[in-house]
Formats: C-alpha cells, structure tokens, sequence
C-alpha cells in the first residue's frame, strides 16, 4: 500500500532570542488510505508543530528539513502557491479551539463557502447549497437556519463541528484534526469522534489525530505514534500498543491515563516525574533518560534509534513483558 | 438590531437634553453681563431696561430655558446682535464648508491611516514599518497650525500648487471647490491620520496572531483575503472607535484649519462670534457641536454593529 502522506526525517527549528531550540527531531510517520493515525505526547512535545509544518503553516522563525510527500508531491520547500492550493483542498486541519479558530464577524455560512468558493470555484449560490449539505453532514440540525449564523450563536461542540464541515468541504486527502476534543465538554467529546468517524467510514480520509488523551487513541485510532521531546519513540497498530507498550514513556503515559474498571481499587493515578525537557540541540543521548525509570548507562551516552518492523521503538531498554498498567 | 437602535436613540436624546441645558447654563455663567455688552456707550439704567426686555433676559432663567429649547426645536435660533441676521442661515451657511472639509480629513486620514497601518502591520520589522511609524510620530507631534502655514508658504505661496486660502461652494464648480479644499483637508487629516495609522497597525498585529488568521491561512486563502478580510474587518472593530473618540479633536482643529486657510466655515464663525460676544451665536453654534458630536457618535455606533455581529445580538438579548 502506498502511502497518501509519508513524513520523512523532519526536523524543525526555531530561532529564539536564546539561540535555537530544537522542536522536532528527524520524525518520520507515514499514514494510508483512510488510516487514522494518531500522535500521541505531553503538551510540548512537539506534536502540533508537527502537524503545522505539513502544510508549511509555520511562522517565518521556523527552519523546515526533511520530507513530507502527500500524494507523491514534496510539500518541504514547496512555493507559496502550490502550498496554498494543497491547503483546505488536499490537506484541511481542525484546531483545538473551536472558540477563537473562527473568525466573529462573518456567518459560519461564509467561512464555508469560502474554501468551497477559493478551491473549486464555486458561485455563491452553488458554495451556499454546499456548505449547508456539509453542516447536514457533519450533524448540524436546522442546517439551513444555522448557516446564516455567526461563530458566537453556536455551542462549542457546534463550533468544532462547523471547523469540521470546513475542512472537509473539499474532501481532502489527509485531515489533520490537532487536539480536536481538547476544549469540549466530555459529552461533546463522543459526537465529534463520531463525526471523524463516520468522515473516514464514508468519504475514506486519512486522518492525523493529534492528541494526548489516550481515550481519544482508542476510540478512533488505528495506528499510534507516540512522540517525546521532538522525537517519535514508539509506533504501533493501536490494539498492540495499548496491550504490549515497549517504551518506558509509554507506559509511563498509560499509567498516568484514567481508564474505566482500571483503577478501581483507588489505585493512584502514575505521574512521570519531570518535565519534557526544552532543547536548545538534539543530544546523543535519549531525551527521555532522566525521567526513566529503566534508564541504563548506553541511554546517557548514545541516541536509540527506532526498531524495524510493526511495532516500532527507540529504547536501549525496552520493556519486554505485556505489563499490567 | 431594531431594539438597539431604539435604546441607543434614547440615549443620545437624553444626552442632547443635557448638552441643551449645559450649554444654557454655560453662555448665563460667562462673565459679563450680555445687556451690558449690548449697550455699549449708552449704560443709562432705561436703556438696559429696554434691552433686557427685548431679550428676554428680565425673566427667569426657567422661563428662558423654555424659550430657548421651544424656539430652537422649531429651528429658530435667534438673531446676532452684531448683524441682525439670523443665525439659523449664518450656521446653514457656514456647515456645509466644515462639514466637506471634516469629511474629506477623514476620508483622507482613513485611507493613508489603514493603507499604512496594514502595511506597518504585514511588514513588521522592515523597513515599511520604520517609515510608517516615524511619519506617524511625526504627524502627531506637529501641530495643524504650523503645518498649514509651512503649506501655505511652501505649496501655495512659492509653488502655486494650491489656492492659499479662500472658498468656492461644490455646486458653483466642483473642481475649483476640492482644489480649495484638499490642502486644508490634508492638514486637519494628518493627527488623525497618524493616530489611526497607530491603532490599525497595532490591533492588525492582534489580529494576525489570532487563531482564526491560522485556520483561513489553513484553508489555502490567497494572502489577500486573509489580510485584507480576515484580519482587517477584525482591526476596524477598534479603528473605528478611534476615529469616533477623535472627532473632537477633528472638530477644534477645524476650526484652527478654517483660520488659517480663511474657509467661511463653521470653526470661523465660532471665533468671530467669540470675539464679538454675539451670545446668541455662540448659544447656537455650541449647541449644533453638542448635536453634531452626538449624531456622529450615533452613527460610529451603528457602524461599529455593522462591522462587528456580536454587539447586535447583544443588543437583541
């Protein structure tokens, strides 16, 4: 199978006022057909700027290397125009907040219409019928009412869905959804999981789930990479990686996740101590050492690199045993 | 949006009330006595007598007001002391010069204000920023009155690019009327162009960092509608607040403007009627600023809900 957005060695860096600081570190993913993808990690570690640097949506501060190739096409380097027409058309993002990722003073009906109107060159009347069968989509009800609505008339949960409608309105490729549920209230959460779902179910779009609730993973995900400090330190088919986590981080992350009958028996929470370390440079060490619980002396002095094969992860100690988290 | 508009009615009428009696007050609370002033030479207690009769002034300040407000409704304003005439056609006269004049300054300003604004904004750090901002200080710290002068001396006196001063009416010759006036104009437009520069620079840069500048640059919008639309439309919520609070400034600098450029305006008779303690022209020509100011602000209201949907809704509720 190939894959529709294959992510090589990307690497990004920023320039700071205290020398560069070093986001992500020669990550590389890919997802296929109708996959959904999840990456997974605490707040900072790199994640999003990962998702952004896809569709070249970093700010100017931001030094881009590697390859992202959608398609076949190298999107790294790409020219303004042809990142512009790929963005909203064939790669379409959803953001944590659904609050303040809409714009207040034009109708949700506009903000629609306006990707349908920019990429596929539809008239206003035609881009209105559109964006109001995508709000039906979506599962907005009373579509035809709510479009001429603006963002500050509808719930959170609306809102969100609206973002979605958006970003499918051209049916792109790859959906990169950052932290969608984050915001909403938990109710909330399950309808636009169901929305994303029945979006690959019925149109067949990958989708990169960026998130650090691991209930979210489960629910929707089929493949699970999980990145600490910049670099990506396991990857796995979903079932194998909640049943059999390799890394250390990732247990650590499993542990520290409330589950439903899991913690029963007032079992604290694991917390991992520390936090994500902010890099000035990649060190050739593994990043995640001083937090380690199974950290050996290779892990200060040289950088693991990922395993071959399914199930993949970066550590000079992995945990071998199915553990009981 | 009908409920708004009706509450916001209601408040500028009653801060016309207020304007009206403050305005009563304030000519009664001058120094002076306008009998006095009136009669000159002949200071005979008859002759006083006489003149306090026929203006009314031997009666009480309740009755006066009464009279005042009745007749001004009626647009009756009284008539100069000094000419006879009555002032109501001396301000119809003397508006529509001002008001032209306001109206280019702040076509003017607005124009070169968000044009440089965007600019400073979208070019942050270079060098279109540094000149924006240097002309912008520039602007502001300059006053009207040597800008004009140096115009006048520089454009019209040694060039004789622009008429130094004097007024043709627009439906005489439209042409010769905006040549007369696009200098004054210039000049009262440049503080309030530099302010207006300043705040759309600045609420442009909040709007650029906002979220929803990320999600329509996701969309694959062209830079044109993601600046141009999406963030503009946002910074003029605060830009046109600014302009509305500068109307004040707008209208005294007027008539500094109207001074030195000779423009029989409305800032002209406000200072001529000053000089010859003409009270019922200065009576009138405060209370038609006080409206003036309050039907601006009306409008820089409803403006301000067309431009922003919130503040109708939160009218509505």
């Amino acid at each position: 199978m190939t894959p529709v957005l294959a992510v090589k060695d990307l690497s990004v860096t920023f320039r700071t006022e205290d020398g560069p600081l070093s986001a992500v570190d020669h990550v590389s993913f890919e997802v296929g057909d109708g996959e959904v993808l999840a990456v997974v990690g605490e707040s900072g570690c790199g994640k999003s700027v990962t998702a952004m640097s896809i569709a070249g949506l970093l700010p100017r501060s931001a030094t881009v290397d590697g390859s992202v190739e959608l398609d076949g096409t190298e999107l790294i380097g790409a020219d303004k125009r042809t990142l512009r027409s790929i963005r909203g058309r064939e790669v379409a993002y959803i953001f944590q907040e659904p609050m303040t990722s809409l714009n207040p003073v034009f109708t949700v009906g506009h903000q629609i219409s306006e990707v349908l109107r920019t990429h596929i060159g539809l008239n206003r009347q035609d881009a209105r019928t559109r964006a109001i069968e995508l709000l039906k989509l979506v599962g907005i009800s009373s579509a035809e009412r709510r479009i001429g609505d603006y963002p500050h008339q509808l719930s959170g949960g609306m809102r969100q869905r609206v973002m979605i409608a958006m970003a499918v309105a051209c049916d792109p490729k790859v959906l990169i959804a950052d932290e969608p549920t984050t915001a909403l209230d938990v109710t909330i959460q399950a309808g636009i999981l169901d929305v994303l779902r029945g979006l690959r179910e019925r149109l067949g779009t990958s989708i990169v789930l960026i998130t650090h609730d691991l209930g979210v993973v489960a629910d929707l995900a089929d493949r699970v990479a999980v990145m600490y400090a910049g670099r990506v330190v396991e990857t796995a088919e979903v079932h194998d990686l909640f049943a059999n986590p390799q890394h250390p981080y990732t247990t650590g992350l499993l542990g520290a996740s409330p589950a439903a009958g899991r913690h029963a028996e007032s079992q604290r929470l694991n917390e991992i101590p520390g936090l994500v370390p902010v890099l000035t440079e990649q060190p050739d060490a593994c990043t995640f050492a001083d937090r380690c619980p199974r950290a050996v002396d290779t892990c200060t002095t040289s950088q693991p690199q990922l395993t071959p094969g399914p199930h993949r992860v970066a550590c000079w100690n992995p945990v071998r045993e199915p553990v009981e988290v | 949006m009908r409920r708004y508009l009706l509450n916001r009615l209601w408040q500028s009428l009653v801060t016309l009330v207020l304007a009206t009696i403050v305005v009563f007050v304030g000519v009664r609370a001058l120094p002076g006595d306008p009998a006095l002033a009136l009669a000159g030479e002949e200071r005979d207690p008859e002759s006083l007598r006489a003149i306090r009769q026929q203006y009314g002034l031997d009666q009480s300040w309740l009755v006066q007001f009464w009279k005042f407000v009745s007749h001004a409704a009626r647009g009756d304003l009284g008539e100069s002391i000094r000419t006879g005439t009555p002032v109501r056609s001396m301000i119809l006269s003397a508006l529509p010069v001002t008001i032209e004049l306001s109206v280019l300054a702040i076509v003017i300003a607005s124009v070169i204000g968000v044009g440089a604004g965007v600019l400073a904004a979208v070019r942050r750090g270079g060098p279109a920023e540094w000149a924006a901002n240097g002309l912008a200080l520039l602007g502001l710290s300059v006053p009207h009155f040597w800008l004009g002068l140096m115009a006048i001396l520089y454009l019209s006196v040694a060039l004789g690019l622009f008429p130094a001063s004097g007024f043709v009416p627009f439906f005489t010759n439209p042409v010769a009327n905006l040549h007369h006036l696009i200098l004054p104009a210039v000049i009262l437009g440049t503080g309030l162009a530099a302010v207006i520069m300043r705040q759309t620079r600045s609420s442009m840069l909040d709007a650029l960092s906002a979220d929803y500048i990320r999600t329509a640059e996701a969309k694959g919008l062209p830079p044109k509608a993601v600046i141009g639309k999406h963030a503009l439309r946002n910074s003029l919520i605060v830009v046109v607040t600014i302009v509305g609070l500068q109307l004040g400034a707008l209208i005294s600098g007027a008539v500094v403007t109207e001074r030195i450029f000779a423009l029989p305006g409305f800032g002209k008779l406000t200072v001529d009627a000053v000089f010859q303690r003409d009270y019922p022209v200065i009576q009138a020509v405060v209370l038609v600023t006080a409206t003036a100011y309050i039907v601006i602000n009306l409008l820089v209201d409803l403006l301000y809900s067309v431009i922003d949907p919130r503040i109708r809704v939160r009218g509505e509720a």
